[in-house]
């Protein structure tokens, strides 16, 4: 029955969209009788669509093996959070959670959202409900996660135990939260494009769904980069992996988005140019679902041979993306770019870096793209990251030194003599940092420079804040100087782990020592360990930092059973400076083991990195919401625009 | 990232008939130089190079420097042990690149079939160019 119910939800809710569509364009031609029923049809979905979420969770939750889902991705003796966590570990349930939420979002912002003018508001919601109706017709005709058995089964498959880690039970969903906020900024676009109302108004009315969409991401992104970290066993934290890229560029295009949208909100400039990011914003993010979901990243002919879903996704994103460029490419003339500006100012540094991002976000499509096009003609090149890393810091280098002295210029004009002196302290600082790398001993031409601009930047990142009562200082310019600071804590993190990293691989006798940069490893014993599903070797290690206190280490090497993989199971020691990362390894010839040691200089700065960026973009959003929040109350007015337009004396 | 996209598929590739032989691999002891760095710190760096800019053929999106497939094991030990022969690092990836294709190396290269890779960045310098000087050209007061 529960299965049922979920499925008659979701087809309700399938059905509200369309009426949710139909009423909304009528709206904006002009026909208003049914204008009425758009916003509480939004919110009638986005609780239909909640129910026939809720059902699957409670399938799950209870296990109901009848339902073919259930049989195939859970287990009866799972812990109950994984359990949870298995209704979107999978290929149908991740879509029903997209489409829930989505329709969520819909509902809140029919809901909640009255600055914009009525019917652009009607067609917003349309746009979002077009969106929906795919994705429904996509659960209801190829991926149904109510499906029944005929025959219920004994016993449920359970899920891959490299799976069964907290972490990445909620990755998924956290990625899903980004894809979904930025197709609310796209149907905002799309809205406005319609009735051609690209209002600072509307610029705030979409901005805290791309700020919540970006922290999302960019949380998504720093933990799945650790997961790789010490989950794969070998030290590396990014791969220019398609599923990596898949989750970057919309991080990319959101980064960008959001830039722009604050020039629009603060100044009434880059209509177009705001909009046109919406789109591509949204098209990257429907780009990474189809190259996840679609099977197509196994093999351009796996994908050939069973192509349904495939087909199904790609046919989406062909009418989404060309509907909307189609739309812009109509209406866009039709819009004035807006406010006028210099080069040097403001709007001229962050129009600089929206080009800068728009051209990282072109290579890293390129070569994503690149190999699945020519596998298709049965030529197969790797591009990797000896192409990416050069590449992108064409356009990344420029980037981020335009980012340490972009938010020091005033709005609309000002020159660039006026802030001579922290230009020069900049430049000073990060040539100090070059020759003090290179003197160091690390010739790696893009890490020396990473580290020099890192430096720069963290400086620079902060002078935004001088010479002000801190007290006073907006959240939102807080939420700036936190994340323009967390971009330079990542780099450095990059470049030093790039540039200084150590590795020994060393075959060692129990009770013998090894050396690791200023690391003694000591080999305690090497003794089996079993756990629930796997057997395991677990090394003993004493590891002492520069002749210190030692510190415990016992990493494993794993055999699982069902299905039969072996993992290996890092263990890191973490100080202030940097990670020493251990795997224990095979048996070697007499007696000795494998260990696999690194020690890697202020690598956790990666990770630390991202969660400030993430922690800026919430200050911000806190901060903006905050101000509407007054705004709407209409008590103790604060001018947002000022708030937004206030430049750094 | 979503790395269990690949365990995954890893998984139904031994579950899928590969099991077997898969298996008799990893009972082989792997060879000498694939978990054993050479003694001329120089050479091994030379060596790591390389490797980094090798593709894992069994794995998605590894270099052979970081994955236990057995057969990133072989790779490594080939590399280091021509390495320390004196062989240099390009012919080395010739040779792998004669056995196993383009495919196995991540080192890029300009050819027939991998040019847009590169024309393309550089169109995009341009197109940002044009852009950028267009917004500059047009100085306060003359902008559309």
């Amino acid at each position: 029955m529960i299965a049922e119910v979920g499925l008659a939800a979701l087809w309700l809710a399938a059905a509200l969209s369309v009426l949710q569509l139909m009423s909304g364009v009528f709206a904006v031609r002009g026909h208003d009788e049914l204008g009425a029923l758009v916003r509480p049809t939004a919110i009638a979905q986005g609780a239909l669509a909640a129910v026939s979420f809720g059902m699957l969770v409670w399938l799950f939750l209870i296990t109901d093996l009848s339902v073919k889902l259930v049989a195939t991705n859970s287990h009866s003796a799972k812990p109950w959070i994984f359990k949870l966590a298995g209704s979107w570990g999978n290929h149908e349930g991740s879509m029903l959670l997209w489409v829930t939420v989505m329709a969520l979002a819909g509902g809140l912002i029919a809901l909640i959202e009255r600055r914009i003018p009525e019917v652009t508001m009607r067609a917003t919601l349309a746009a979002q409900a077009f969106v929906a109706i795919g994705f429904y017709a996509f659960i209801l005709f190829s991926s149904n996660p109510f499906e029944r058995l005929p025959m219920p089964a004994v016993e449920g498959q359970g899920l891959n135990p490299l799976l069964q880690d907290i972490g990445l039970a909620f990755h998924p969903p956290t990625l899903y939260f980004g894809y979904v906020g930025l197709s609310v900024a796209f149907s905002f676009a799309v809205g406005a494009l319609l009735t051609r109302q690209v209002t600072p108004d509307f610029a705030r009315a979409m901005r805290p769904w791309i700020l919540g969409a970006w922290i999302f991401l960019t949380l998504g992104i720093t933990a799945g980069s650790y997961w790789a970290y010490y989950e794969l066993g070998w030290g590396g934290w990014w791969f220019w992996d398609p599923v990596e890229n898949a989750s970057l560029m919309p991080w990319l295009a959101a980064t960008a988005l959001l830039h722009s949208v604050s020039v629009l909100a603060a100044r009434d400039a880059l209509r177009t140019w705001t909009i046109m990011l919406g789109v591509v914003a949204f098209s990257m993010s429907m780009l990474g679902t189809f190259l996840v979901r679609s099977g197509i990243l196994t093999s351009v002919h796996a994908f050939a041979v069973d192509p349904e879903r495939g087909t199904f996704i790609l046919f989406l994103l062909a009418i989404y993306i060309g509907g909307a460029l189609a739309v812009f490419g109509l209406r866009a003339g039709s819009i004035s770019e807006g406010a006028r500006f210099s080069f040097s100012s403001r709007e001229g540094a962050l129009v600089f870096n929206n080009v800068m991002l728009s051209a990282i976000l072109g290579i890293v499509l390129l070569g994503t793209l690149y190999p699945l096009l020519t596998e298709a003609f049965d030529v197969r090149v790797s591009v990797g990251p000896p192409y990416f890393n050069p590449v992108g810091a064409i356009f990344t280098i420029p980037m981020l030194l335009v980012m340490a002295v972009g938010p020091l210029l005033r709005w609309r004009q000002d020159s660039l003599a006026r802030i001579k002196l922290p230009m020069v302290i900049i430049a000073v600082i990060m040539l100090a940092t070059l020759a003090l790398v290179v003197i160091l001993g690390a010739y790696s031409l893009l890490a020396d420079l990473g580290l020099a601009v890192a430096v720069g930047l963290a400086i620079a990142s902060v002078l935004p804040l001088r010479g002000r009562n801190l007290l006073r200082v907006p959240l939102a310019t807080w939420g700036m100087v936190i994340a323009h600071f967390g971009i330079a804590v990542a780099l450095f993190g990059m470049a030093s782990e790039s540039a200084f990293s150590e590795e020994k691989l060393a075959a060692v006798n129990v009770g013998d020592s090894t050396q690791v940069g200023p690391w003694t490893v000591k080999l305690e014993s090497v003794t089996p360990v079993a756990g629930p599903n796997w057997t395991a070797i677990e090394g003993r290690l004493q590891a002492s930092y520069d002749g210190g206190e030692p510190t415990e280490m016992s990493p494993q090497a794993r055999n699982f059973w069902a299905p039969v993989q072996e993992t290996t199971e890092s263990e890191l020691a973490t100080r202030w400076n940097g990670q020493l990362y251990a795997v224990v390894g095979n048996e070697a010839s007499q007696g000795r083991w494998q260990l696999r040691l690194w020690w890697k200089p202020f690598v956790t700065f990666i990770w630390h990195g991202g969660m400030l960026v993430a922690l800026g973009g919430l200050l911000a959003l806190i901060g903006r919401v905050k101000t509407d929040l007054k705004r709407r109350r209409g008590e103790d007015f604060v001018d947002e625009e000022s708030a937004d337009a206030e430049a750094v004396a | 990232m979503i790395r269990l996209l690949l365990a995954t598929l890893l998984a139904t590739l031994l579950a899928a008939g590969m099991a077997v032989p898969a298996l008799a691999q990893y009972r082989l002891p792997p060879a000498p130089y694939a978990y054993q760095q050479l003694e001329n710190p120089a050479a091994e760096a030379e060596a790591q190079a390389l490797m980094e800019t090798l593709r894992c053929l069994k794995c998605q999106s590894q270099s052979i420097a970081d994955s236990d497939a057995p057969m990133a094991g072989d790779m490594r030990h080939q590399v280091r042990t021509r390495i320390a022969a004196g062989e240099e690092p390009e012919a080395i990836r010739a040779w792998l690149v004669a056995r196993y294709g383009d495919y196995v190396s991540y080192a890029p290269t300009v050819s027939e079939t991998t040019w847009p890779l590169f024309a393309i960045p550089f169109l995009l310098i341009l197109v940002a160019g044009i852009l950028l000087w267009r917004r500059i050209g047009r100085k306060e007061g003359d902008a559309a």
